[in-house]
């Protein structure tokens, strides 16, 4: 019937129990799709079980980040209590994420692995202060899970599996330690162990 | 002929009384006609949401039904943003002139039968000029003006594309829409809308169809009719004024607040009122098959009948946007002066000729089979003019363009 044809088919949609008219909107903010397994969302400081801070303070992360919205300042540990081991932790530690695009740079430029990308993107705040996450809130709690932000909508499950991975440990590339987590090991929350071609 | 009395019986007595009464028929009419505005909207995002695998909004009360009520009270509480280079006053005036034919002309439009209020009769519509259907006319040419102007005063360059779009599509359109009412007037014999439905009441064709004059006039001028309404109204596949792939917003890109929201108003209130004056013109208007004496359903089931009957135009329209791809403007302008008027010019000639036939079968085929000749023969020289003048064009290029 050429024309009349797609009136056929329209209609025929209005019966959401028939083959083409399953109805696919997802109900978003009750039900969320599971979000891919790479998904790079806001950023998390991590620190080592003991409760060291990972962050030295060494400002790669500023200096790799595109977006420039990384502002970190280094300073001498105090010796008495020392905030991360070494010589120096980071003292400032700010992000803007009104200018991130979770390109993940910094968490490939971090030499600790102090910085890592959650799953978490959904906050909405009313404030552009709220949009800058300083270093409290971005550094991890005792157990070592990120701080839920008041205007932030989180679902279980979204701060595992972060985007900071084990690295391979084979830089020489020698086979005998491919896909072997040695040094880092111990990264902290949601660090997955590596897959074969890394 | 006291069948077809032109005039409200209201009207026969003037004083206090049927002026009050004439003032609540106007804010009842206003009223019901914004709270279908408000139901289109609702119906038209929940129908098209059905029909492409949505939900469409159900956030807003049962089933999302007063989400068009939140929106509508958001845009009047929104900055109204006047353009630099725009043409203010016009600017301003634009919404208005788009507005108000839109609920104008749903005034002349029969809902029921007849009423009595205080010991008054009156009918069931807001006015019965005797001038009728050409005030529906009158009001889509004015509101050509509402959708020109705001493209014009903008001085933005998009909504001036969209605008001169939209007078040409109304403007050729109006041509095949009054063309089409033309073959219904002819039958009737007057211009009235009460007359009109009153013409189509009882029963047709061997008491089984009803006499209405969607089959009265044999299907054509009503497709006619329905399609250069459709233009009329800018709505989907004709909505070549407001194309968002091509035009951002169309005549309204440069509105916002109130302006937007007439504009919107518009829109909606244009399409149910159309589908009320499709009802009126080719379905009888508020006539149905059974009728019952009872004091309220005497007066209850014609508008029971005439909703239902408008029902399912808003249905169609909404049908139509969710399954016809947009023109391009080459073939919205052939559909509108090569096809439609040609088409409602040859119907009314056969009308006509059908009309002013003696009274016998014979001699109508006769009148009618001629008058088909000479729509065809028109139709043959037009064309072939047409051919020649391009030929002649392509011969000599400083006679073409």
């Amino acid at each position: 019937m050429g024309l009349l044809d797609g009136f056929a088919v329209t209609l025929k949609k209005m019966n959401h129990s028939s083959d083409t008219g399953a109805v696919v909107t997802s109900r978003y903010p009750e039900v969320k799709r599971p979000k891919p397994e790479r998904f790079h969302g806001r950023h998390v400081l991590n620190r080592y079980e003991d409760g060291m801070e990972k962050c030295i303070g060494c400002e790669l992360c500023a200096g790799v980040c595109p977006a420039r919205c990384i502002h970190v300042r280094g300073a001498d540990n105090p010796p008495d209590a020392p905030v991360a081991p070494g010589e120096r932790y980071g003292f400032v530690y700010e992000i803007n994420f009104l200018r991130c695009i979770h390109c993940d740079l910094c968490v490939e430029a971090c030499p600790t692995e102090a910085i890592t990308e959650s799953k978490m993107f959904e906050f909405s705040f009313t404030d552009r202060h709220d949009a800058i996450y300083t270093k409290s809130e971005l550094v991890v709690d005792d157990e070592g899970r990120p701080r839920e932000l008041p205007w932030e909508d989180w679902r279980e499950g979204d701060d595992e599996e972060t985007s900071g991975w084990m690295r391979a440990t084979s830089p020489s590339g020698s086979a005998t330690y491919e896909g072997r987590p040695l040094w880092s090991a111990e990264l902290g929350y949601g660090v997955r162990p590596p897959e074969p071609p890394q | 002929m006291s069948l077809l009395a032109v005039g409200d019986p209201l009207l026969n007595k003037v004083d206090l009384v049927t002026v009050l009464i004439v003032l609540v028929k106007t804010v009842v009419t206003f009223g019901v006609v914004l709270v279908s505005v408000l139901f289109m909207v609702w119906f038209e995002r929940k129908i098209i949401s059905d029909m492409q695998n949505r939900v469409g909004p159900d956030y807003a009360g049962p089933w999302g039904i007063l989400q068009s009520l939140a929106d509508g009270v958001k845009l009047f509480f929104k900055e109204g943003f006047l353009p630099d280079r725009a043409d203010h006053r016009v600017y301003r005036l634009a919404p208005y002139l788009s507005a108000v034919p839109a609920f104008l002309s749903f005034a002349i439009v029969p809902v029921g039968g007849q009423i009595t209020i205080a010991h008054r009769v009156t009918y069931l519509q807001l006015a019965d000029p005797p001038f009728g259907i050409l005030w529906m006319l009158c009001m889509s040419g004015v509101a050509v003006y509402g959708v020109m102007l705001a493209g014009w005063s903008s001085g933005s360059k998009y909504p001036l594309l969209g605008s001169v779009r939209a007078s040409a599509q109304m403007v050729s359109y109006e041509a095949a829409l009054g063309l089409s009412v033309a073959s219904v007037v002819l039958v009737t014999g007057s211009l009235s809308t009460h007359d009109i439905v009153l013409q189509q009441a009882g029963a047709g064709i061997r008491h089984i169809l009803p006499n209405w004059n969607i089959i009265q006039l044999a299907l054509v001028p009503f497709v006619v009719f329905l399609i250069a309404v459709t233009a009329e109204l800018n709505r989907p596949p004709f909505d070549l004024v407001e194309a968002e792939s091509e035009l951002v917003g169309g005549f309204n890109t440069e509105y916002s607040s109130i302006g937007f929201a007439l504009f919107y108003l518009a829109e909606f209130m244009n399409t149910v009122t159309m589908s009320a004056i499709i009802v009126t013109l080719f379905l009888g208007g508020p006539s149905g098959p059974w009728y019952s004496t009872a004091p309220i359903l005497n007066w209850a089931l014609p508008i029971v009948y005439f909703v239902a009957k408008v029902f399912i135009f808003l249905f169609v329209y909404v049908w139509l946007r969710a399954t016809l791809p947009r023109l391009r403007y080459d073939q919205l302008m052939d559909l509108g002066w090569k096809v439609l008027i040609p088409v409602a010019l040859g119907w009314l000639l056969v009308i006509a000729a059908i009309r002013i036939a003696p009274n016998s079968n014979t001699s109508r085929f006769a009148y009618a089979g001629g008058a088909v000749v000479v729509a065809f023969a028109c139709y043959f020289m037009l064309s072939r003019a047409v051919a020649l003048g391009r030929e002649r064009a392509a011969e000599s290029p400083e006679l073409g363009r």
